[in-house]
């Protein structure tokens, strides 16, 4: 059967997929945030994954306020970059797993998660920037890519604890996947940061950081916090972290945390990057550690 | 006035429990409904035919958006705070600040009422803190 070898919590900061672009990664602005990155790159390069489930907002790209899916699920066989006022990245096509984007669709619903099922969702920087930070800039993704959008613009974005059993409920799909894949799934977004408003600029370390113990060691206590205490701790913005209990619900009860960065800021936000193992598994790599 | 009517003012606002954090404007349904038009424009922005025909002859596209006088003013006149009181998300919004070559960092700025170099400055110095900006009554006074 298939296997859910990770989960990788990561911000998807959109300067961040900018640097990468344009090369600025040496800059003394970016060259710390990629020095704590590189060793979730190692990681990735040791991993593998045939498969990556990338958990992300989209924003104001694939879905406007026409329709807002709380839950949509890419099935098609590419997904491009969008066009969200720029023109689009210059980042490879996602290639997609149909087949096992639709057992996931079928197996979801039948589950009683009514998701939106996707045959055409241009991916914005929430997609393509995780992608980068974990593969750098490859002629094409090295893995392949089943996008799952998750509605955190329009209020209310599904609850935490709605999050973390979907993906109790993606694990239960992929389990029952007569496939060989090793997937990764990634939750992504955060951490605190408010874009809008006087507020602006908002950051709360001690809630970053609280979440991602949490995320580890609690985090069916985690999804009981409710949106507005996101909003007043994190920001409007934060509420993004939800996104990353989809992941942690994917694994097992018991992690291991192979690895963890934080820095502040990437442009106007804290930038969080988590890497969680099935503690029962034997651990993909040898121990990671921050460049010194 | 009608409820639906995209006249109605955001004083009208039936209270949530997160309206006490101040310098926040919460895109729930009530925002959504007063900013549709308004966001529909910026989203048109994505597409480049859009832009160059908003470029080339900007108070003939908004035309075509159905805007209240004070939301057509808000985006003529680049007030980046005022579109989101009057029912702008700021990612929509946004699509206007990148066809004006902003950035989030400046239209932040503009929003909290600092300049370019306060506002990139706070970032670096680790940005906004939580204390003393959780609430309304922690602003008022000030």
């Amino acid at each position: 059967m298939a296997e859910i070898i990770a989960g990788v919590g990561t911000s998807h900061v959109p300067a961040v997929g900018a640097a990468i672009d344009h090369a600025k990664g040496d800059q003394p602005y970016w060259a710390p945030f990629f020095d704590k990155i590189a060793p979730a790159r190692e990681w990735m390069a040791q991993a593998k994954p045939d498969v990556c489930i990338v958990v992300f907002n989209d924003h104001a790209s694939a879905f406007s306020l026409e329709l807002i899916p709380t839950f949509a699920l890419g099935v098609a066989q590419t997904f491009q970059p969008a066009d969200e006022g720029y023109g689009p990245r210059g980042v490879p096509a996602a290639e997609g797993h149909p087949q096992l984007a639709w057992h996931l669709a079928e197996s979801l619903i039948l589950d009683e998660f009514d998701i939106t099922i996707a045959n055409k969702m241009p991916i914005d920087h929430g997609c393509t920037v995780p992608l980068s930070v974990m593969y750098d800039q490859p002629e094409a993704w090295p893995c392949k890519v089943i996008p799952l959008c998750v509605n955190v613009i329009q209020y209310p974005a599904p609850t935490g604890n709605r999050c973390y059993n979907l993906g109790k409920a993606i694990r239960r799909a992929i389990d029952s996947w007569p496939g060989d894949e090793r997937v990764a799934i990634l939750g992504t977004g955060g951490m605190s940061h408010q874009l809008q408003g006087e507020r602006a600029g908002l950051v709360n370390v001690d809630f970053d950081l609280a979440f991602m113990d949490r995320l580890v060691s609690d985090p069916a206590g985690q999804a009981q916090v409710d949106h507005t205490e996101y909003l007043r701790e994190a920001g409007s913005e934060g509420i993004e972290l939800v996104m990353w209990l989809i992941m942690r619900g994917a694994l097992d009860e018991q992690v291991r945390e192979v690895y963890r960065a934080h820095h502040v800021p990437t442009s106007n936000t804290s930038n969080g990057l988590i890497i969680l193992e099935n503690a029962a598994n034997d651990p993909i790599t040898a121990p990671l550690t921050e460049a010194a | 006035m009608n409820a639906d009517s995209p006249e109605r003012a955001p004083s009208d606002r039936e209270p949530r429990e997160y309206d006490d954090i101040p310098g926040t404007y919460v895109f729930d349904g009530q925002h959504s409904r007063l900013g549709y038009a308004l966001n529909m424009f910026c989203m048109s922005l994505n597409e480049a035919d859009n832009r160059d025909a908003f470029a080339a002859d900007p108070g003939g596209y908004l035309d075509r958006f159905d805007l209240t006088a004070e939301q057509r003013a808000a985006i003529e006149e680049r007030k980046w705070l005022e579109m989101l009181q009057l029912g702008g998300n700021i990612y929509y919004t946004f699509k206007l600040a990148i066809f004006d070559g902003l950035s989030m960092q400046q239209v932040g700025a503009s929003m909290s009422g600092v300049t370019f170099e306060e506002f990139s400055q706070m970032m670096i110095d680790g940005g906004r803190s939580a204390d003393g900006n959780r609430y309304q009554h922690e602003w008022d006074g000030n």
